[in-house]
């Protein structure tokens, strides 16, 4: 039995007919057609799918879209453009913290949200909760650089 | 080129370009100048010269510069994370005299590009480099001369600055690239080679350039084979058996009614179900039951080097110098010990994935290969159509090493297009990437060291078994010498192939762990004993700087120790010194520095020379102390990040990358080198922290602890 399930993505109210058990990674990358967050995985351990939901870092591949009715998903494509990018994105760009490219919306997104809890971790802070996010290039160092430089930048703004 | 061929030159040092063939191009090309260069055989090693019976049709790399001014740049070459979609433009920018971000990279495209062999063997940068300088700084030439005729001045009082040719007495008599290139269309081979920028006059070769890609990457927009959907598109899951290598024997798809608009695909060992919603596929295809003839499990992760060792007798004697017999005599001491290395894992964060659809018998797709051509090729054959019909399209790769030369799902994905005649998507599981990933193959080296009374190294007798040969050209100066390779086809028990710097790994571990063995024997100090046997200037400079950046001599804290390790891979030298911490209670170790010295000879980009530096270290780090694939002859039981660990942020140690400057000699490899040496430099390093000496990667906590147990 298909259901609708209603949810804001990135600010903008969608609804979606679906059974309840699919994964919210897979409703915003086919049905909804975000592919900026990637499937890694599929069981939680290497953050490429990491999206916020009320801004909580979340593996929307292990969240069911049911969990997700009512509430508020953040993906890559919510933060910042090409022409606007956001802090963390502009300093993973200057920090060039990145190779392939294909862990980098997950760990922007997790840098988000840890920025969001704490706008000022010192490295450890931000080692401990990247930590799960796994990037086989080997950019951990430039990408922690990357999250000290958008911390101060976004404290500069506020 | 088949992956079998790669494969081989893979696991040996690759010092030419790749062949090329014959493609007809030029006709389907619009106006403006086009630059075409063949990239003869040996003709860079020879000086540039050309291939007399070569035309216009025969070439492997072009440039166009368009009507509208921007620069087109075609290569066969695909961007994998490696940075070449930068540091390709840097060049051709910088001899056109133009900001690089008006070059387009045109990659990998078989429709649009050159043929290339495949992106591997840290190849781009030596050899696509220079032919695309070439290139560009003669269609820098021909715009020179158009700029002489329409601006009326001789091209000696010409002068170039950002896309604009003017007279230098007149600055206000100019013309634009865009106005140069109007309504022409140029089309030039390249006959000998054009006057390209000494490292004098480089605008931005040689300088740190952020990656171009990087905005589409951190926006979500960069796409990758997965990213591709298609209006009608079905999403395909293959039905997998548990050993790999089983065979077919039934399919009973009765349950697949419950599921409707699924359609099963039964081809050969091939089973799989398609659906326009993955997760019913997913779902639809646990649900087929399939009946497999699975092979003996002969081995597993503990007795593989035994079996590799006992199963092994063909071998061929790579070098050879002196008497085996005469070292063994003559030396003061020797030394024999036997180093082993387990089997690892590409994991790329990206699985291998395709999208494809066929319009008549034409077939398009976007996969996620190193060997776009190789893929064409491959996909040709298994559909029986021919390879005009089938167009490989660019597309990024979420990486690579060496693992996605092979292109098995680009073949599953079109068979089962084929079947069910609609557009498909096949998008790997984690599951099915450690099962299918050609993992780098376990190896046994035996080594057998002598030393005189002055502590010069008399003997050196190695046996590689499943590592190659590639980077084991004896850099240290041994009068008695042998190194043999012994090697078999299908010995493993799954696909095995290349995998970043392949064999390289393991044999520099062991080379470079047994050296230090060696030195600690003779007493002598692991940086002495070094430079008292080495025979390569080059290797020299590189470990003077390497110790001179990382303070070899400074003082060790508690528990902490230094190791070094050198070795040779495509082209540069690599010295690596690693400082660990070792918990001799709980054998931990934690990484704290390494410094990298190389060189790797002009470094077109020194902040993509960098981040590849960075990031083999920081993925070796993985293999040296944490990466082994755990299996029972076919079964793997390493089957995701969980029970197979990669580095972690936790485990970055500080990275401090240095290069030999060279900036007017030819490019070396940079992609791989790096990573070479870290297997050696961290055994050694954790030997000198805590006593351990450790033969077998991954250093684990366990191995360490029984080493010290038995000291």
């Amino acid at each position: 039995m298909k259901q609708s399930i209603s949810f804001k993505l990135n600010s903008k109210n969608v609804t979606v007919e679906v059974q309840g058990d699919e994964s919210l990674l897979t409703v915003i990358r086919t049905y909804l057609d975000e592919t900026g967050t990637k499937y890694g995985c599929g069981l939680g351990d290497c953050g490429a799918c990491t999206v916020l939901v009320d801004n909580e870092v979340t593996r929307s591949c292990m969240t069911v879209i049911e969990d997700v009715a009512d509430k508020e998903v953040i993906t890559i494509e919510g933060i910042g453009t090409s022409e606007e990018l956001h802090p963390i994105q502009e300093a993973f760009v200057k920090t060039d913290a990145l190779q392939c490219g294909f862990c980098t919306p997950g760990m922007i997104m997790n840098a988000y949200g840890l920025l969001l809890k704490n706008p000022n971790p010192n490295r450890n802070e931000i080692i401990t909760a990247m930590e799960a996010n796994l990037c086989r290039c080997g950019s951990y160092g430039r990408i922690i650089e990357a999250i000290e430089k958008a911390s101060k930048q976004l404290s500069k703004t506020l | 080129m088949k992956p079998d061929k790669i494969d081989e030159l893979y696991f040996s040092d690759v010092n030419e370009p790749i062949s090329l063939d014959r493609r007809d191009f030029l006709k389907k090309l619009g106006g403006g100048i086009i630059v075409v260069f063949c990239l003869g055989k040996l003709s860079l090693l020879d000086g540039w010269g050309q291939n007399k019976s070569d035309d216009a049709l025969n070439f492997n790399a072009y440039i166009r510069v368009k009507e509208d001014g921007r620069i087109n740049c075609y290569t066969g070459k695909i961007e994998m994370g490696q940075g070449i979609i930068t540091s390709l433009a840097q060049v051709v920018a910088d001899e056109l005299g133009v900001p690089i971000d008006i070059v387009d990279m045109v990659m990998g495209d078989t429709k649009l590009c050159p043929y290339d062999a495949g992106t591997w063997g840290s190849l781009t940068t030596r050899f696509a480099d220079p032919v695309l300088r070439a290139a560009a700084a003669e269609a820098r030439e021909i715009l020179f001369d158009l700029a002489s005729t329409k601006l009326g001045v001789s091209e000696a009082s010409l002068k170039l600055d950002n896309g604009v040719i003017y007279d230098a007495e007149n600055p206000s008599n100019k013309a634009t690239y865009a106005e140069l290139t109007k309504g022409k269309k140029i089309v030039k081979n390249l006959e000998k080679k054009p006057d390209i920028k000494k490292a004098a006059e480089f605008k931005l070769i040689g300088k740190p350039i952020i990656s171009t890609d990087a905005i589409a990457k951190v926006t979500g927009t960069a796409m990758y084979s997965g990213d591709i959907k298609l209006p009608g598109m079905v999403y395909a899951t293959v039905v997998r058996p548990k050993i790999v290598g089983s065979k077919k024997l039934s399919v009973n798809a009765s349950q697949l009614e419950s599921f409707s608009g699924v359609e099963l695909i039964n081809d050969g060992d091939l089973v799989a179900v398609v659906h326009s919603d993955p997760e019913i596929s997913l779902k639809a295809a646990k649900k087929v039951k399939v009946t497999w003839d699975a092979p003996e499990q002969k081995m597993d992760n503990e007795t593989i080097f035994k079996y590799l060792e006992e199963n092994i007798s063909d071998n061929n004697t790579f070098q050879e110098g002196g008497s085996l017999e005469e070292g063994n005599t003559t030396s003061k001491s020797v030394l024999k010990a036997q180093y082993q290395d387990g089997y690892k894992a590409h994991a790329p964060m990206e699985t291998h994935a395709a999208t494809c659809y066929f319009e008549d018998d034409k077939l398009t797709i976007w996969t996620s290969t190193q060997t776009p051509f190789g893929t064409q090729d491959q996909l040709a054959k298994a559909l029986e159509i021919p390879k005009e019909n089938v167009h490989v399209k660019q597309i990024f790769l979420g990486g690579g090493f060496g693992g996605k030369i092979y292109n098995q799902q680009a073949i599953e994905a079109t068979i089962i297009a084929k079947s069910c005649k609609k557009p498909v998507q096949l998008v790997w599981s984690r599951r099915e990437e450690f099962m299918y990933d050609k993992f780098r193959p376990a190896a046994v080296m035996n080594v057998t060291s002598g030393v005189d009374e002055n502590g010069k190294l008399n003997l050196w007798e190695f046996d590689i078994y499943c590592a190659g040969t590639r980077g084991t050209k004896l850099f240290y100066d041994v009068p008695n010498n042998r190194t043999r390779m012994f090697n078999e086809r299908n010995i493993h028990p799954f696909g095995t192939g290349a995998w970043r710097a392949p064999g390289n790994n393991s044999t520099t571990f062991a080379r470079e762990s047994h050296i230090d063995v060696t030195a600690f024997k003779a007493g002598i100090d692991p940086l002495e004993f070094r430079l008292k046997n080495l025979k390569s200037d080059n290797m020299v400079a590189a470990l003077k700087l390497g110790a001179e950046t990382f303070g070899w001599n400074r003082k060790k804290k508690e528990g902490h120790g230094f190791g070094i390790a050198l070795g040779e891979d495509a082209g540069t030298s690599v010295v690596m010194i690693a400082e660990v911490h070792v918990d001799k209670k709980t054998g931990i170790v934690t990484p704290i520095k390494v410094v990298c010295s190389q060189d790797m000879g002009q470094v077109v980009n020194p902040n993509g020379a960098a981040v590849q530096t960075e990031g083999g270290i920081t993925m070796g780090l993985g293999y040296a102390l944490y990466e082994e694939v755990m299996f029972n002859g076919g079964s793997v039981k390493s089957r995701n990040f969980s029970n197979y660990t990669i580095t972690k942020f936790s485990n970055t140690p500080e990275i401090e990358c240095v290069f030999i400057d060279k900036m007017d000699s030819k490019p070396q490899g940079g992609g791989e080198p790096a990573i070479i040496c870290v297997g050696g430099a961290i055994a050694n390093a954790v030997f000198d922290a805590c006593g351990a000496r450790v033969p077998r990667m991954p250093i684990t906590p366990e191995r360490i602890l029984k080493a010290l147990d038995n000291t």
